[in-house]
């Protein structure tokens, strides 16, 4: 049951990331929410399971992608889910401040894995990516905590009201 | 204990993963040649979800619409305020035919233009990762179309065809990184190559330092590369640079808007080095 939410939620963020990025295709922060799913499975389910869905999540998002090499975003997205994974295991991440480094953090890891291995194997040149990770790791690291607040006090919110309504037809 | 056994298996997992990555990466550096079937596969699969969802946006955009424009003349009378919205309702529909009739107009100029065989195709999807520029259209070999066909607008140069599946395919755009194509500068002929970035500029490489090249220079296709028609445009000079004794640094700004395309016209006509690489014989 957690695998198919796992999934679902990695194949609606892939949807989501290719019909939102014709609309941002050009000069804006280019949001990686495969990555930030990643991370949030990681976050909430362990390491085991963070690294399995990087791996899934990365390897359809080579073959997806114009990239040379199928596997590249896969390795780096594992090494992502995994670490985050650890992180979540071994620190109390539950406030947003903590979410945020550790989604800045994974995106950064996460750039330097792939701009890394791309470069070494002399695939692609990056040029100086510095500007463009910082600002995708911004934008990932306030979607991430975003969608955190959202899943944690969406239910809580709609019990609430109910819970008012029921009063006033009393 | 039990909490060290399942760390203990997934570092073994983590270790497994990872070699398995490393395996697969390896395999493809050793060979470079062709498209992956796993990537051939998952595209076309993958594509299929997004014509899926294309459409339902399509559809939630109507339905929303249509809400906003019913709230809009909320405050009117019950007879004015169906009146005004099927008013508004009809105007929209004819504004959207218009622009729609517009951009057909202007892809059938370019194709009387180009004088080359072509097909339409509608963008039906983006590149799955942020570190690549892709489109993914709704034609596929099953319209004819192969790998390595030019694609294009009204404005000039969009990509070229990567991964094609039986009903839509995978185009590449200019600006991706992977991308490159031969150029000239129409004003001075002066002949170079524009890679893409990743950005929303291109770069003009190989120009020596003598050419005459100035900013405001209109680039076009060379033909040189068999995969673009040779005098499409691509952009205009953006800024002219020394970069070294032998050749300029030049950055061209690309005339098509990639974030503003809906439609694309996709070039089918066969070139004896498209067909010689495909191992076609006439």
């Amino acid at each position: 049951m957690r695998a198919a939410g796992v999934i679902l939620a990695v194949v609606a963020a892939l949807a989501l990331q290719t019909t939102l990025a014709r609309f941002v295709v050009r000069g804006t922060v280019a949001i990686d929410l495969v990555l930030v799913v990643v991370v949030y499975v990681a976050l909430t389910s362990g390491p085991a399971t963070g690294l399995l869905s990087g791996a899934i999540a990365g390897l359809v998002q080579d073959a997806l992608s114009t990239g040379p090499i199928l596997g590249i975003a896969g390795l780096a997205k594992t090494i992502v889910g995994f670490l985050a994974g650890v992180i979540g295991t071994q620190f109390i991440v539950s406030q947003p401040l903590p979410r945020f480094v550790v989604f800045f953090g994974a995106t950064v890891a996460h750039a330097v894995v792939f701009m890394g291995l791309y470069t070494v194997l002399d695939r692609i040149h990056f040029g100086n990516p510095t500007a463009g990770v910082a600002a995708q790791a911004t934008a990932n690291a306030l979607v991430g905590v975003v969608a955190f607040q959202v899943v944690e006090l969406l239910p809580g919110a709609v019990e609430r009201r109910r819970a008012a309504k029921t009063r006033l037809r009393r | 204990m039990a909490l060290v056994d399942i760390r203990q298996r997934s570092g073994f997992l983590f270790l497994g993963v990872v070699l398995g990555h490393v395996l697969l990466i390896s395999a493809q550096v050793n060979s470079r040649s062709g498209v992956p079937v796993l990537e051939a596969v998952t595209f076309g699969i993958f594509s299929e979800v997004q014509r899926t969802l294309s459409g339902g946006i399509t559809g939630v955009r109507r339905v929303w619409g249509s809400y906003v424009g019913l709230r809009h003349v909320k405050a009117e009378n019950e007879e004015l305020k169906r009146q005004l919205a099927d008013a508004q309702i009809e105007m929209q529909q004819q504004r959207a035919l218009a622009d729609r009739a517009r951009g057909l107009e202007k892809l059938l100029e370019l194709r009387d233009h180009l004088n080359l065989a072509t097909t339409g195709a509608q963008i039906i999807g983006a590149a799955a990762s942020p570190d690549f520029r892709t489109l993914t259209i709704d034609k596929g070999t099953r319209d004819g179309l192969r790998p390595d066909m030019a694609v294009v607008a009204p404005a000039g140069v969009v990509g070229r065809v990567v991964v094609p599946s039986a009903r839509s395919a995978k185009v590449q755009l200019l600006i991706d990184r992977n991308a490159a194509a031969g150029v000239i500068v129409e004003r001075t002929r002066a002949q170079g190559v524009v890679v893409g970035g990743g950005e929303d500029r291109l770069q003009m490489q190989y120009v020596s330092e003598a050419s005459d090249v100035a900013v405001g220079d209109l680039v076009v296709t060379s033909g040189i590369d068999t995969i673009y028609p040779k005098g499409l445009v691509v952009g205009r000079v953006e800024s002219v640079e020394k970069n070294g004794p032998a050749f300029k640094r030049i950055v061209v700004k690309p005339a098509v808007d990639f974030s503003q395309l809906e439609e694309v016209l996709v070039v089918v006509t066969p070139t004896p080095a498209k067909d010689a690489a495909a191992g076609v014989s006439e």
